[in-house]
């Protein structure tokens, strides 16, 4: 055994190098994401579930009859590492790449993409973007080797307050958001998007506070009741939302919360803790619960071999249209697969009709607004073990949940 | 720290042997940058050698604060992010108002800027050495990344600011798209820059930074002033970390917050005391081995910052003068020609501390394996080799390789010891050793 | 108004109570061994993971008496086999060695515990509204943190100043050898105060975990701020690190509840510039800035007065 051991220890050296070599035989998707550090919980999430779809793809027998292999990537959720690692990717012959934590990692992923296609010729690589959701990536910076699953956070605004519209009790509202791009987005759409749809409510706070820095928020807590607020909307994730929903509870608060990422690791510990029952609402392309067959089929399947929950349909949606585009274009060349890609429509998980839209390569979908707490018989998957879980409260049409691009698509 | 410096060769005062081989060294050195993506041509490879050649410049920089002027800073990457911000927005400049300069240049643009900074910040922060100064760089460092993501025109927010390097007017027919010239552009800084700062540690500013470093005040007795010692070091420190962040932008294309934050502050620590401080080589050594651990570890293990606690708290205990001075150990040795009385005794050692190490990586891969819970991946791969996390084999396998491998090796590095005091007992014989 | 400046008071005495507790552990192994120990943070978060994990098994109470005492333990073991060794190589190794501490506590506890945050509770019994003031109510459980740093406090401080460990500990620091002579086991004194830093610092950690996030990157979120309190009120000086606490707490607190900008003060700029470096500047409100303020504090101070608020001697 040591005598073994040894021998292998001086082959060490070895490893990192040769791996690039081996012929496609499968196809290989670059999964870039952080595995390491304070995101690291995040991403892993991501990277067990897209393993398991590819397990599912590979089941039926792969894409093309080639089998679908995720290569992760640790970025650290820093631009300049996942610059590196896609380097790393593309060097090691991988044609796509997936990402979707941090919008600043996505922005730096896009341009190397492109400035890559442009400069390597025959070598191009596809970027599928799965959750980040900056608008300027399908907007303004857009770009025709990026593809975006997730709905971006104006039309996420777009449906939460064509929801807003239709529910009069809110009149008071205030805003609390992250200090960057993302955080300040949300709080330029909602302001705009309510005055035109509901001039009768009042914002009565608006708030930008430093990212990931805060850790008491009963100063934000007290400004919130001092406004008399009815409702927040916030963009807040990880420990920013979990932190200021405790705050709110430890307080006695009693808002609802309108949120984008109330769902994420702890988010749904974090406000059982807080006892925020049916207080809390989410605003996602897809839930648990929404009562779909083939989706509760898929998310039992997916609890039991993950122990996870799907926090992800979107990254079924991409995979799914991914397989469908290849074989539509019966190639996985990245270049004919992007063709096939724009303005691809599919059936997507919860139901409903989904098109990848070919002027600015931002899927389009149905989104769900649901509420967090206690559970009735009709809804089966409680979250984090808490025995709440997530319940409907509405259904945003795709119609619904649409907007126009800036995108001046610079196409090949 | 103070005598080994003093130790270090002077081409001007020995004979024009050593001159010659000093000059040999550099000149294989620069060979050396030039011909490895030659043998080396995976478009990997030259990537890395990039990001080393940037790492490399950084980290001496750093090294003219904490090994020749003896300040401990938490925020050097504040000169390093500002020379890559202020590079991005010259290149984007020169492409909008169409100026004819070429990429080439662009290195200075950020060299400048960090000089800037360093004028304006270095005069308050240098007044005091020590605990201090250490501080003040903490509080600017947090200062200066919070700011960027405040000051949203200027740094972009927490997306930063993207440029093209191949937009810029092209010199010698060079676009500067493939990474080869890119490296080639960073080696030729290096070059330039490597020589800039030895050549300052000649100069008797250089030699009066090591004054200040061992003894401010006889420094003040006999006329200068430590506080400007300080500043003009720091000054020259924030050039060359300017430099090396506009050719990280050159390199990414982009500049963002990640450029200045306290991580990038950490990681040039980390590099300059790894390779070891008291030699102008050491940070070149500790660059190395940091950016190739970057890169490496965490491809080859999940749990690489534990490894990379492990190093450094080992390095700390056990090299606290670095791997130069590891190195430099060997020269008195070398030269009286009595090595070979050392090298069996390493050789015996190197078995049973392999195994030790194996021991150690094992165990923690286990751990790191049995935590992680997914009952599917229990099995670990080390070395190409399948382990069953959850088999008690493996867990045995790890606590005899450790604990034995501890006890075996910790008798052969008493030999080495006992070797070592041998060899350089006839080295002081012959003459060559104090 | 009042209401916000009374509401304001409390939660910057509570927060800056809560930063106390943090740094009386950093500032008391500061000032007997000279070490800045850049993996405090990381004890209190081996703390906050001990207490959570203790808590399921024994409860919350006697948790708060043994998680602490393990990472003593670990602490005393880290002193005596790693800073010992390398306090012959000066402070800067030290600090090092701490440095790659904090790396490794961070994955240990990662592989032990998992990314995730830990469901880690109140206590039922501390588990309501003390008393509501203004309409909002106040946590009992954060009285009780107020009452722990407090408490903390004068018994340091009275341990220190007014007891013959004390004195000997004190006089360790400056002249070891004379104190040796006297017959004292210099090294088992730093191992001790090494030790009860470290509990200190664990303390805080259970009583911190519940109110805030129990998760790995606990550690890192907090370090530089434990380092703006102990230099601001003077290294290594108990009475400094107490009063920089409560400052930093309350402009803290009250920077967020003021929304006052310069363009609030003096109007808004000429749309017609555009997005510049002076609308950044012209539009950003107090609150926006808040959590970097103590890092303002922390370079003005060591400027003005380097020995920081309270303190004797500059390191």
């Amino acid at each position: 055994m040591r005598r073994f051991l040894t021998a292998a220890a001086v082959a060490l050296p070895m490893l990192g190098f040769g791996a690039g070599a081996m012929a496609q035989e499968t196809v290989k998707i670059g999964y870039i994401d952080p595995l390491s550090g304070g995101g690291a919980s995040v991403g892993e999430v991501g990277l067990k579930t897209f393993q398991y779809l590819a397990d599912q793809i590979n089941a039926d027998g792969g894409i093309l009859g080639k089998k679908v292999e995720i290569v992760p990537f640790d970025n650290k959720t820093n631009p300049q590492e996942s610059l590196i690692q896609a380097q790393k990717a593309a060097d090691a012959g991988i044609r796509y790449i997936t990402q979707g934590n941090g919008s600043a990692v996505a922005a730096a992923l896009s341009g190397f993409v492109t400035k890559h296609n442009s400069r390597n010729p025959g070598k191009e690589m596809l970027y599928l973007n799965y959750a980040a959701v900056d608008p300027v990536l399908t907007n303004a910076k857009c770009s025709y080797w990026h593809f975006r699953w997730d709905a971006n956070s104006d039309i996420k605004m777009e449906a939460l307050t064509n929801y807003i519209k239709g529910v009069p009790s809110i009149k008071k509202v205030y805003l609390i958001n992250q200090d960057y791009s993302f955080g300040q987005s949300v709080r330029s759409e909602a302001r705009k998007m309510l005055a035109a749809k509901r001039p009768d409510i009042k914002i009565v706070g608006d708030e930008l506070h430093p990212l990931l820095k805060i850790t008491d928020f009963s100063p934000y807590i007290a400004k919130i009741k001092a406004s008399g607020a009815d409702s927040v909307v916030t963009g807040n994730w990880g420990q920013d939302i979990a932190l200021l929903l405790k705050a709110a509870a430890d307080a006695g608060l009693k808002v609802n919360w309108y949120t984008y990422y109330s769902g994420g690791a702890g988010g749904p510990t974090a406000i059982k803790q807080a006892g925020l029952d049916h207080q809390v609402f989410q605003i996602t392309e897809g839930i648990p619960n929404a009562g779909h067959k083939s989706a509760v089929d898929f998310e039992k399947a997916f609890r039991e071999k993950t122990h996870l929950s799907l926090w992800y349909p979107r990254a079924v949606n991409q995979m799914r249209m991914f397989k469908a585009a290849a074989e539509k274009a019966k190639s996985l060349d990245p270049v004919k697969v992007a063709a096939a890609l724009e303005g691809m429509e599919i059936e997507v998980l919860d139901g409903g009709k989904g098109t990848m839209r070919k002027d600015d390569h931002q899927f389009l979908q149905p989104i769900y607004i649901s509420s967090f707490g206690s559970l009735t018989d009709k809804e089966p998957f409680d979250e984090e073990g808490t025995g709440w879980g997530w319940k409907l409260v509405a259904k945003i049409d795709t119609a619904q949940a649409t907007l126009p691009t800036t995108c001046k698509m610079k196409r090949p | 720290m103070t005598d080994v410096t003093s130790q270090a060769p002077s081409p001007a005062q020995s004979g024009p042997a050593q001159s010659l081989g000093f000059y040999a060294i550099w000149a294989v050195c620069i060979l050396g940058v030039i011909l490895l993506p030659l043998i080396f041509t995976s478009g990997g490879s030259h990537t890395t050698f990039s990001l080393i050649g940037i790492a490399i410049i950084f980290a001496l920089s750093y090294n003219i604060l904490l090994g020749q002027t003896g300040l401990l800073s938490f925020g050097h990457a504040v000169y390093y992010g500002l020379g890559g911000f202020l590079a991005v927005h010259g290149m984007n400049a020169i492409v909008a108002h169409e100026l004819p300069v070429p990429l080439p240049f662009v290195p200075l643009i950020g060299g400048f800027a960090g000089l800037v900074f360093a004028l304006v910040i270095g005069w308050v922060s240098t007044q005091r050495a020590g605990t201090v100064f250490a501080m003040i760089s903490l509080g600017v460092g947090e200062l200066v990344a919070s700011s960027s993501l405040i000051l949203r025109s200027f740094f972009g927010g927490e997306a930063g600011i993207t440029t093209n390097r191949t937009d810029l007017p092209t010199i010698f027919g060079l676009s500067f798209g493939p990474q080869i010239q890119v490296y080639y552009l960073i080696a030729f800084w290096l070059v330039i820059s490597a020589i800039g700062m030895y050549a300052l540690t000649r100069t008797p500013l250089g030699r009066m930074c090591n004054a200040v470093r061992d003894n401010p005040e006889r420094v003040q007795f006999i006329g200068y002033d430590p506080h400007v010692v300080r500043y003009l070091a720091f000054c020259f420190a924030g050039f060359f970390a300017g430099i090396a962040g506009a050719l990280a932008a050159i390199n990414f294309e982009i500049a963002n917050a990640a450029y200045l934050g306290a991580v990038q502050s950490g990681v040039v620590l980390f590099a300059a005391f790894i390779g070891g401080v008291s030699y102008f080589f050491g940070p070149i050594l500790g660059a190395i081995v940091v950016t190739m651990l970057q890169l490496e570890l965490a491809d080859i293990t999940s749990v690489w910052q534990l490894y990379f606690g492990i190093i450094f708290i080992g390095i700390v205990m056990f090299a606290p003068g670095g791997i130069a001075s590891l190195l430099m150990m060997h020269r008195p040795l070398l030269r009286a020609g009595t090595l070979p009385m050392v090298l069996p005794s390493y050789l015996i050692a190197i078995v049973p501390t392999l195994l030790f190490a194996c021991g150690v990586i094992l165990g923690i891969e286990v751990l790191g394996a049995y935590s992680q819970g997914s009952a599917d991946s229990t099995t670990i791969r080390l070395f190409r080799i399948p382990f069953e996390a959850a088999s008690p084999m493996t867990w045995l396998a790890a606590v005899v390789l450790t604990i034995g491998g501890f006890f075996v090796a910790r008798m052969t590095w008493r030999g080495i010891a006992g070797a070592w005091d041998r060899a350089a007992m006839a080295a002081r014989e012959r003459g060559y050793l104090s | 108004m009042l209401e916000l400046i009374v509401i304001s008071t409390l939660n910057g005495v509570l927060f800056g109570m809560l930063l106390f507790l943090l740094s009386s552990g950093l500032t008391v192994i500061f000032s007997m061994m000279g070490v800045l120990n850049f993996a405090h943070a990381s004890f209190y978060m081996l703390g906050a993971f001990f207490g959570y994990q203790l808590t399921k098994w024994i409860g919350f109470w006697p948790a708060l008496i043994f998680a602490p005492l393990l990472v003593s333990l670990i602490g005393m073991a880290v002193e005596r086999y790693g800073l010992r060794q390398t306090h012959k190589h000066g402070h800067v190794a030290e600090l090092l060695l701490t440095f790659g501490l904090a790396f490794a506590i961070e994955q240990v506890v990662q592989m032990i515990w998992g990314k995730l945050p830990m469901d880690y509770r109140v206590p039922a019994i501390l588990d309501f509204p003390a008393f509501t003031i203004f309409s909002t109510n106040y946590p009992a459980y954060k009285m009780f943190m107020l009452l722990i740093s407090v408490a903390i406090f004068i018994a340091l401080l009275v341990t220190l100043k007014r007891t013959r460990v004390g004195l000997i500990v004190q006089a360790a620091l400056t002249h070891p050898n004379m104190v040796a002579h006297l017959g004292h086991n210099v090294g088992r004194v730093f191992m001790l105060v090494f030790g009860v830093g470290t509990a200190l610092a664990a303390v805080a950690g259970v009583i911190a975990g519940p109110a805030l996030v129990t998760q790995s990157d606990m550690a890192a979120l907090l370090g530089p701020i434990l380092f703006v309190v102990i230099v601001v009120g003077g290294l290594g000086s108990l009475p400094g690190a107490f009063v920089a606490s409560l400052l930093i707490g309350l402009i803290q607190t009250f920077a967020v509840s003021m929304n006052g900008s310069l363009a609030s003060l003096f109007g808004p700029l000429d749309p017609s510039i555009g997005p510049s470096l002076l609308t950044d500047i012209w539009n950003v409100t107090i609150a926006q800035i808040a959590p970097i303020l103590p890092y303002v504090l922390l370079v003005l101070v060591l400027i003005v007065r380097p020995m920081g608020l309270m303190g004797t001697r500059e390191s």
